[in-house]
């Protein structure tokens, strides 16, 4: 059995008992990358020289109780900024980029000597769902490799699907985390808004944005949460609530949780393959002793326009910056406009030019009131829905994605269809609330995403209610290795 | 006269003298090697984000409050969108529909008149880089040292209706700024700077007419010119029967006239919203308190009490205090028990044609108020005369030390011995006895004349009190 499907208490024991080596990890990584990574394309840069010393420096001088990342293969998605490793968004604009600093994020599973693998393919800005707007390579989905494996964290769900690393990082601002996670049949925990540092995240839309742990397993997602969250001076968005010990959530007792069940989530525009993984999900959960109810999240239906303004209009101030005067690419002109132009043009591809262009129109004079005006109270209106459920329940369950996996090309050139696809994770984040997705077993031999939806810095009981289902559901998912190179 | 009334308002930028960026920590100074004064966070790199400077918060409620502003009790930061070389994010970010002051007023004087200008807006926001475009048209060069620094947009109501009101408001808003101690105001090193919105209608029409907009306005002076000349443009354009362009105009010093910079067709969209990465600020009364605790006497209430209390003439008054270091020596002087209005006049007079003509402020030289203060307790003393005290000023202002001691060391104590005097006067008056029977006969010159020729054999060091008195008494024995 590889290593990383032991999960991540069980390898620290080893390595702090010297059973395993840093270094056994560190292997199984790139022996895992060089056999499958050419098919399934999750990385974009690889951290090989840098993550073998580092880990034969551990094997020497031991690793920190405490730490209990110590050793561990990490995959970082390419937005997230890595000082002297390349950093490139999946653009061409920065596809030179080398950052000044670590994301704060990066800095916190450094310091608990978690070992950076590589850095992780995405959707271009982590604008799209499949990888496919990607400058570099598309990823595929490890289950299938004629489908996408979801994004915009489309590396890092696939490269933990397919065993190149233990863990990940990705990023999720519509449902970057959650949909790739369901996709790739992995967990993936959108945090609570503030509740991770955004600083040395590439911004795409700062209100939404927040990062967030890509695992194997419940238990290992919260291990890795309660190492990058936390109040950052960095980022004065970041909330200054205690970070809990998450793990210590995960009794398997979730007797008297109420669970609401959102009609809208089951309704029309889901797949009925779905709706059956889901609703035995949720008499799973039942079985467990929690109280179901039906309730009704009735803005939603506007969250996906409202979400497209919103993250736009952020956007096209975010993308400002690479206009190739400091640093990234800049096309060579003889005058000032043509160079923006010509660098911008050439150095982005068409979905980010697409956002920019949508949001650079909902802010214009004339325009604002009808759209950024109107958008920022459908979220509010949005926002409300959840609080109200929420007087009532402690949970919000539904399906991550309508649909498995769809395949590579299927969605491209449509970008309503693949907007849509985000229905039911975007109003979480315009909510700015804490969501979760795990797997709920297989639909036609592809991974189904169950989502479970918290309050504000609820994570602990998405995470208590996860592992309950997890380990009763009475299955393991890991794609056939046969699926990746055929 | 002119049958139009001009009407004038001003956006005034002024630098914030904080520590540090309004953003991040890099150290706020002006005059750094190019760039080195930089780091992600003002170079705009990718995933940096801003972290409020409360000291520049404090720093604009301090401004807003000696402003006569309300402050806000809410306020938060907007992203204005545009795309310049020297403006890192293509951003800035600036305050759109909730700045830190609203509704304020600087009280002006002109010509002995008094009056209110509103200030409609104050605002915190962060400067951008510097451009430099190379001579032989190769590139242009951008320094990012300035990126970040705070700055405060004060706008006024348009409530001007002459350039000298323009000039004195500037100059009331440099002194406040100067008191509260927030800023350099330096508008040669681009600490406060200044564009003027001028236009001009029919008096009795309550409209206002189109305005052009200046800039490239380098010195207060030239804000006076430059809004005088655009006064006559416009009136000359008005009554050959053509009409105003809403335009920019820049100012041009060499042919003093202002020019077209760009026309309204190239007004830009900012496509301002709200600034996600900084939280709504709350400023509660405490923290107003505690700003308004800081503010010290400013310049209008010093005025008043240099009248009521010293009992100096109100334009004295005005002048002393226009710029907080001239108005602390004064007091300093006065507080050393020398009499105001004397003070007052060695200030407004020597003193200051000493420093405009080394370009100097009072804190520039090595005089100090006790050594001011001495001086003039020296000539009401009759130590010495007012001639001696001014070889002693020169001294003073220059070197800087004790009056007394100059006066000693030079040998320049007043002679007032009556004996002496006479004694000393005797040869003189004698070789100069046709002048004296000229006075007798009525030639009033005369006596300036051996009253000078006394104070030029004497080295000016005699009592001219005395030695007038004595030469009369000698007239009258003839």
């Amino acid at each position: 059995m590889p290593l990383f499907e032991e999960g991540l208490v069980s390898l620290s024991q080893k390595l702090h008992s010297k059973e395993i080596k840093a270094s056994d990890l560190v292997d199984e990584a790139f022996a895992r990358i060089h056999e499958v990574d050419g098919d399934v394309k999750a990385f974009l840069t690889l951290n090989e020289d840098a993550a073998r010393s580092e880990a034969k420096a551990l094997d020497e001088n031991g690793t920190a109780e405490e730490a209990i990342l110590s050793g561990m293969p990490i995959g970082i998605k390419d937005n997230m900024v890595t000082k002297g490793l390349k950093t490139t968004c999946a653009s061409h604009i920065l596809e030179n980029y080398d950052p000044l600093y670590d994301a704060t994020v990066v800095d916190k599973v450094k310091a608990q000597k978690a070992i950076t693998i590589g850095k992780l393919n995405m959707d271009e800005f982590a604008m799209g769902s499949s990888t496919e707007t990607s400058s570099f390579a598309i990823t595929k989905n490890p289950w299938d490799l004629e489908r996408v494996p979801g994004g915009s964290s489309g590396g890092s769900a696939a490269a933990v699907a397919a065993g190149e690393v233990l863990f990940a990082l990705g990023t999720d601002t519509g449902g970057s985390i959650r949909q790739p996670s369901a996709f790739c049949g992995v967990v993936g925990m959108k945090p609570t808004y503030g509740r991770v540092s955004r600083y040395g995240l590439v911004a795409f839309a700062s209100s939404l944005d927040q990062a967030g742990p890509i695992t194997r397993t419940v238990e290992d997602n919260a291990y890795l949460l309660e190492t990058i969250a936390g109040l950052d001076r960095h980022d004065s968005t970041s909330a200054d609530v205690p970070v809990p010990h998450y793990a210590a959530a995960l009794t398997g007792d979730i007797k008297g949780l109420r669970v609401a069940v959102p009609k809208e989530y089951l309704g029309a525009g889901i797949d009925e393959s779905v709706k059956e993984k889901i609703r035995a999900a949720i008499k799973q959960l039942e079985s467990l002793g929690a109280v179901v109810d039906e309730v009704s999240l009735p803005h939603s239906k506007y969250a996906v326009p409202a979400y497209y303004i919103i993250a736009s209009s952020e956007a096209s101030a975010n993308l400002a910056r690479f206009d190739g005067v400091r640093y990234g690419v800049r096309a060579e002109t003889n005058d000032l406009i043509d160079m923006y132009k010509k660098s911008r043009s050439e150095g982005f591809g068409d979905e980010v030019k697409r956002r920019i262009m949508l949001g650079t129109f909902a802010l214009s004079s004339g325009y604002y009131d009808a759209y950024y005006k109107k958008a920022q109270q459908v979220r509010t209106l949005i926002k409300q829905d959840f609080e109200k459920v929420f007087q009532n329940h402690d949970i919000i369950v539904g399906p991550t994605t309508p649909t498995p996996a769809f395949k590579v090309g299927e969605n491209i050139d449509d970008p309503l269809t693949m907007y849509a696809n985000d229905l039911l994770t975007i109003p979480v984040n315009l909510a700015g609330i804490p969501a979760i997705s795990l797997p709920c077993g297989l639909a036609d031999g592809l991974p189904v995403g169950l989502q479970m939806i918290g309050r504000p810095f609820g994570e602990e009981t998405l995470y208590r209610a996860a592992h309950a289902y997890e380990q009763t559901a009475g299955f393991t998912l890991t794609p056939a290795k046969g699926a990746m190179n055929k | 006269m002119s049958n139009f009334e001009t009407v004038i308002g001003l956006e005034v930028h002024v630098e914030l003298k904080t520590k540090t960026k309004a953003f991040c920590g890099c150290a706020n100074q002006f005059g750094a090697e190019p760039n080195t004064n930089t780091c992600p966070i003002c170079l705009g790199h990718p995933g940096v984000l801003p972290i409020l400077n409360h000291e520049a918060v404090d720093y604009a409620i301090k401004a807003a409050l000696a402003l006569n502003c309300e402050v806000a009790r809410e306020t938060k930061f907007d992203r204005k969108n545009y795309f310049y070389p020297d403006n890192p994010k293509a951003y800035q970010i600036s305050q759109f529909d909730q700045p830190i002051g609203r509704n304020g007023y600087i009280e002006i004087e002109v010509e002995g008149k008094k009056k209110r200008i509103g200030v409609h807006r104050l605002h915190l926001e962060e400067d951008a880089g510097k451009l430099s475009h190379l001579e032989d048209g190769s590139g242009s060069l951008v320094d990012f040292n300035r990126v970040g620094t705070p700055l405060i947009e004060i706008v006024s109501e348009a409530d001007m209706r002459d350039p000298k009101e323009a000039y004195a408001y500037l100059e009331k808003l440099k002194a406040i700024m100067q008191y509260i101690d927030v800023s350099d105001v330096k508008m040669e090193e681009g600490s406060l700077r200044c564009d003027a919105n001028i236009s001009i209608r029919p008096f009795g029409q309550t409209t206002f007419g189109t305005k052009t907009e200046l800039k490239n306005l380098n010195s207060f002076t030239f804000v006076e010119k430059g809004l005088a000349y655009e006064e006559m443009r416009q009136e000359r354009v008005l009554l050959s029967g053509g009409e105003v362009v809403q335009e920019t105009r820049r100012y041009n010093d060499a042919t003093k006239t202002t020019t077209v910079m760009r026309g309204k067709e190239g007004s830009d969209d900012y496509r301002y919203f709200p600034e996600p990465d900084i939280i709504k600020l709350k400023i509660d009364q405490e923290w107003i308190d505690r700003i308004q605790a800081e503010i010290p006497e400013l310049p209008d209430a010093r005025q008043k009490r240099y009248v009521e209390e010293l009992g100096l003439p109100e334009y004295d008054a005005m002048v002393l205090t226009q710029t907080k270091t001239m108005s602390d020596f004064f007091q300093a002087a006065v507080a050393e028990g020398a009499d105001a209005k004397l003070v007052s006049n060695w200030l407004m007079g020597e003193v200051s044609a000493y420093l405009n003509s080394n370009y100097k402020t009072i804190d520039q030289v090595p005089m100090t108020a006790q050594g001011l203060a001495k001086l003039v307790q020296l000539i009401e003393k009759g130590t010495i005369s007012s001639k001696i005290a001014k070889k002693v000023f020169k001294d003073l202002i220059e070197k800087g030390g004790d009056p007394e001691e100059i006066v000693k060391a030079k040998g320049l104590v007043q002679i007032s011995d009556e004996g002496a005097l006479r004694d000393m006067l005797a040869p003189i008056l004698e070789a100069n006895k046709q002048s004296m029977i000229d006075y007798k006969n009525g030639k009033d010159r005369a006596l300036g004349f051996l009253v000078g020729q006394v104070m030029k054999q004497t080295h000016g060091k005699a009592n001219p009190k005395m030695v007038n008195k004595i030469i009369l008494d000698e007239i009258n024995k003839l």
